[in-house]
């Protein structure tokens, strides 16, 4: 294994020690600060997913709230959308997604329970996957769209790249900045910094924040994935914070420059366009959902498809989504903790909320790692390790 | 989405690539990428898409930012205490 | 936690989690389980098999189904599995020396007749690997549709002095892996989704039964808890383990053997290895004076090789498995329904 490798060093961005010394980094900024807690806010589940699944939390200082937004693709992706998804299965058509959206509740039905009906529901690693599907096909199947702008971009490809007749999409895809800007006017927002997602960014390029930050004087920091990344990430915001600057710094240069990928842009705005939606649990969000241009009117699902949702009518909406809070933790202002679901009614075998569904949902990562967990600090080594790198 | 290790493109045929991750390899699209891919090249996979190529020097690059942070850091345990604070205590901020 | 069980099977009651237990003490078991007493480990202890005094040895049965799919896979087929999978039940209760297994078959109509034959070699090999044989078996043919290719159902009989049970661990015993983790789900999951990943991901499928009786032998007495990490990976095994022995764990993550491609597979299609299934491992509860014995017995066995140490017992955090990162520490969740790709 050649250290000079890139794929090697980047195995770098891994090493504990750096991390460590990271963390405790984070934790002096953040006391010389005075004032706790400060709060900062991602908005991208595979950010959660890697804090989560690294770790992270536990040794986050005490006076920093590191607050998940409404970064779940899945998650905010609202009823009726799922809905339609649901109509369109049990209508005979067949439909293929991502592995998370299967067992998103809808109204009342899932995919998963429509399969269980004896819809035909195909679960999809790539929209590329399902066209080739389609091509394998005679009858129409229907790419349940999912994710934010990174993952429309392979979308706006797979369109583009002609697909066949028989092909067609159903697009519940958003896209994020927008919604930082309705969570930093957010009233009860205690947001002072934003760690903006490094894969989104090398789409978009970290230009795009600039205006934001103008505006609401909240410095953002974009940073990628692996241990490192976040904690560095985090130790620069922080930083900014301290020193009260309100600014965009990429801490991830090696996939984001500021203009971004233009080639990707392109395709992203040539195939979709931005409309107004509702989030799940987050109200209105201008500009925050992508739907297909009248140009590929021939792929849009919604288009070739008499969806009704009245069919669904019939199913009475389960009792405890009344008590659901998914909407406040999405949004950041509660954590899973302060809802009285969580862990008992709502459970990722039995999920009440959309939260608890997806794997990048705060509240299937805070089930499944253990969220603010008091595990205390990482022991010896333990002898005799072995790893077969 | 995908957290992976950046993948070495192994071979290119038109708009496909074979991409190696740590001995698993697949084949990803280059659609959207913004730049010539080649093999022995990098790069950036979301939901097999190849969204940016990563030169090598900005693996070091930033590495050595993370090193820099640090190394910041420690100075300014020293550097940090009159001025800034200062200014913080006087700007009356009242904690949350 | 309430018990929800909905009116309908779905999947995930099949898939070794939480829901599985549910639905087997609720309804697979109820009115069942006799009084287990002294002479019997029985269906209350839901233990890898079960254990029926006889004079001054034990019984012990286990009986398992195969549904697999595919049935071919890398590294192995449905009836290597079958055999493997309950050698290795009967030698997870401490009983290595197999005295006969059963082997019966449900063909769907329209399955290839070289197929079954290539099954039946398999069978065969894995026997002779066992030291075991098939005395008695029971052959259907359903039609076309009414089956899904091929089910087998194996059940196996064993003697042993001393059960071992999967509930005797207390705080300070240490836990070993017989060897890398992942292999086999990740191989299977990889041909199932048609996920078109080039790798050299192999299934692990073996019997491990003389292995272990090399491990038994090397530390009597030592190991108090043993059981095979199939579905649900080690992080179900674990938490049955710490559940039912009353001890919390933690796993020291930079320990656990895994091979690259099964890590690069598993990342990239967002799974934790923790959770996949292994066809040729155990997972031992050693107690700590005897852990060098036990290491030196596995790694003089090619199956044995890549076995670790790979975390401890605890008094506190009862049921909980916790994983140290090296950057922090987190929960180990119990695995809950099939495992599907993440949007990666």
């Amino acid at each position: 294994m050649n250290p000079a490798d890139p794929g090697v060093s980047e195995l770098k961005f891994r090493d504990p020690a750096r991390g460590r010394a990271l963390s405790d980094t984070l934790a002096r900024v953040t006391t010389e600060i005075g004032r706790a807690p400060v709060s900062i806010m991602h908005v991208c589940g595979s950010h959660e997913q890697a804090i989560a699944r690294f770790g992270l939390r536990a040794t986050l200082p005490r006076g920093l709230n590191v607050i998940m937004g409404p970064g779940c693709p899945v998650c905010i992706t609202d009823v009726p959308e799922v809905d339609e998804g649901v109509v369109l299965a049990r209508m005979g058509v067949r439909v293929a997604t991502y592995g998370d959206m299967v067992k998103v509740p809808g109204t009342s039905l899932s995919l998963a329970d429509a399969q269980a009906e004896g819809a035909r529901i195909d679960v999809v690693y790539s929209v590329a996957h399902a066209v080739e599907l389609a091509r394998s096909i005679d009858e129409p199947l229907v790419f349940f769209a999912t994710g934010f702008e990174t993952t429309a971009v392979a979308t706006a490809a797979a369109i583009l790249d002609d697909p066949p007749p028989n092909f067609f999409v159903l697009s519940a895809h958003k896209y994020i900045p927008p919604v930082m800007e309705i969570v930093a006017e957010m009233p009860d927002t205690r947001v002072e910094g934003f760690l903006a997602a490094g894969h989104a960014a090398t789409i978009t390029g970290w230009g795009v924040f600039e205006p934001f930050v103008e505006r609401h004087g909240i410095p953002v920091v974009v940073a990628g994935f692996e241990p490192l990344d976040i904690l560095g990430g985090l130790v620069r915001l922080v930083e900014l914070v301290r020193d009260r600057r309100a600014t965009v710094e990429n801490m991830f240069p090696r996939c984001v420059t500021k203009e971004g990928n233009l080639r990707a842009q392109e395709a992203l705005w040539r195939v979709f366009r931005p409309i107004g939606g509702r989030w799940r649990g987050i109200a209105h969000v201008p500009n925050g959902n992508l739907r297909l241009r009248d140009a590929f009117a021939h792929v849009d699902a919604r288009r070739r498809f008499d969806i009704d949702m009245r069919t669904l009518w019939d199913f009475a909406p389960a009792a405890l989504t009344s008590e659901c809070i998914c909407g406040d933790i999405m949004a950041g202002i509660k954590s899973p903790h302060d809802c009285a679901l969580f862990g008992k009614a709502c459970v990722p075998g039995s999920p009440v909320g959309a939260c608890m569904v997806s794997s990048e949902g705060t509240c299937r990562i805070w089930h499944q790692y253990g969220g603010h967990p008091d595990l205390g600090a990482p022991a010896e080594r333990s002898s005799g390790g072995f790893c077969a790198r | 989405m995908c957290l992976g290790v950046p993948g070495k493109v192994i071979s290119v045929d038109g708009w496909i690539a074979v991409v190696d991750f740590w001995g698993v390899r697949k084949q990803i699209r280059l659609d959207v990428v913004d730049e010539a891919v080649e093999p022995g090249d990098y790069i950036l996979n979301h939901v097999g898409y190849a969204i940016r190529r990563i030169p090598t020097e900005d693996i070091a690059a930033t590495l050595a930012l993370y090193e820099e942070l640090l190394r910041h850091a420690a100075q300014e345990d020293d550097l940090m205490a009159t001025d800034v604070r200062g200014e913080i205590d006087g700007a009356g901020h009242e904690p949350r | 936690m309430a018990s929800v069980l909905d009116d309908r099977i779905t999947l995930r009651y099949g898939a070794g989690g939480r829901a599985m237990r549910t639905l087997i003490r609720e309804v697979l078991t109820a009115g069942l389980a006799r009084d287990d007493g002294a002479d019997e480990v029985g269906l209350a202890a839901m233990d890898d098999g079960a254990a029926i005094r006889v004079g001054d040895r034990w019984l012990v049965v286990t009986t398992d189904s195969h549904v697999i799919k595919p049935a071919f896979f890398p590294g192995g087929d449905i009836g290597r599995l079958a055999v493997s999978g309950t050698v290795n039940d009967l030698a997870m209760m401490g009983a290595t020396d197999v005295l006969a297994l059963t082997c019966a078959v449900v063909i769907e109509e329209g399955f290839a007749r070289e197929d079954l034959v290539r099954i039946q070699r398999s069978i065969r090999d894995a026997c002779a690997e066992a030291g075991a044989a098939i005395v008695t078996g029971d052959t259907k043919v359903m039609g076309r549709g009414e089956i899904d290719g091929i089910v087998l159902n194996t059940t196996g009989i064993a003697l042993t002095d001393a059960v071992v049970r999967d509930c005797g661990l207390r705080a300070g015993d240490r836990l070993i892996v017989t060897g890398t983790l992942g292999d086999h789900g990740m191989a299977v999951m990889a041909r199932r989704h048609g996920l078109e990943l080039e790798a050299d991901l192999r299934s692990d499928v073996a019997p491990i039964n003389a292995l272990i009786r090399a491990v038994l032998a090397a530390a009597p007495g030592a190991v108090v808890a043993m059981k095979d990490p199939t579905r649900g990976g080690v992080a179900s095994a674990l938490h049955e383990m710490a559940e039912k022995s009353g001890v919390g764990i933690v796993i020291d993550e930079t320990a656990l053997p895994v091979r690259a491609e099964v890590r690069a597979a598993a990342e990239l299609l967002g799974i934790d290895p923790l959770h996949v299934a292994n066809e040729g491992k155990a997972v031992l509860g050693v107690r700590p004076e005897a852990v060098d014995a036990v290491l030196a017995a596995l790694r003089a066995q090619p199956l044995g090789e890549h076995a670790a140490v790979v975390g401890r017992c605890t008094a506190d955090r009862v049921g909980a498995i916790v994983l140290d990162t090296g950057f922090g520490r987190r929960l180990v969740a119990e695995p809950e329904g099939e495992l599907l790709p993440r949007i990666c």
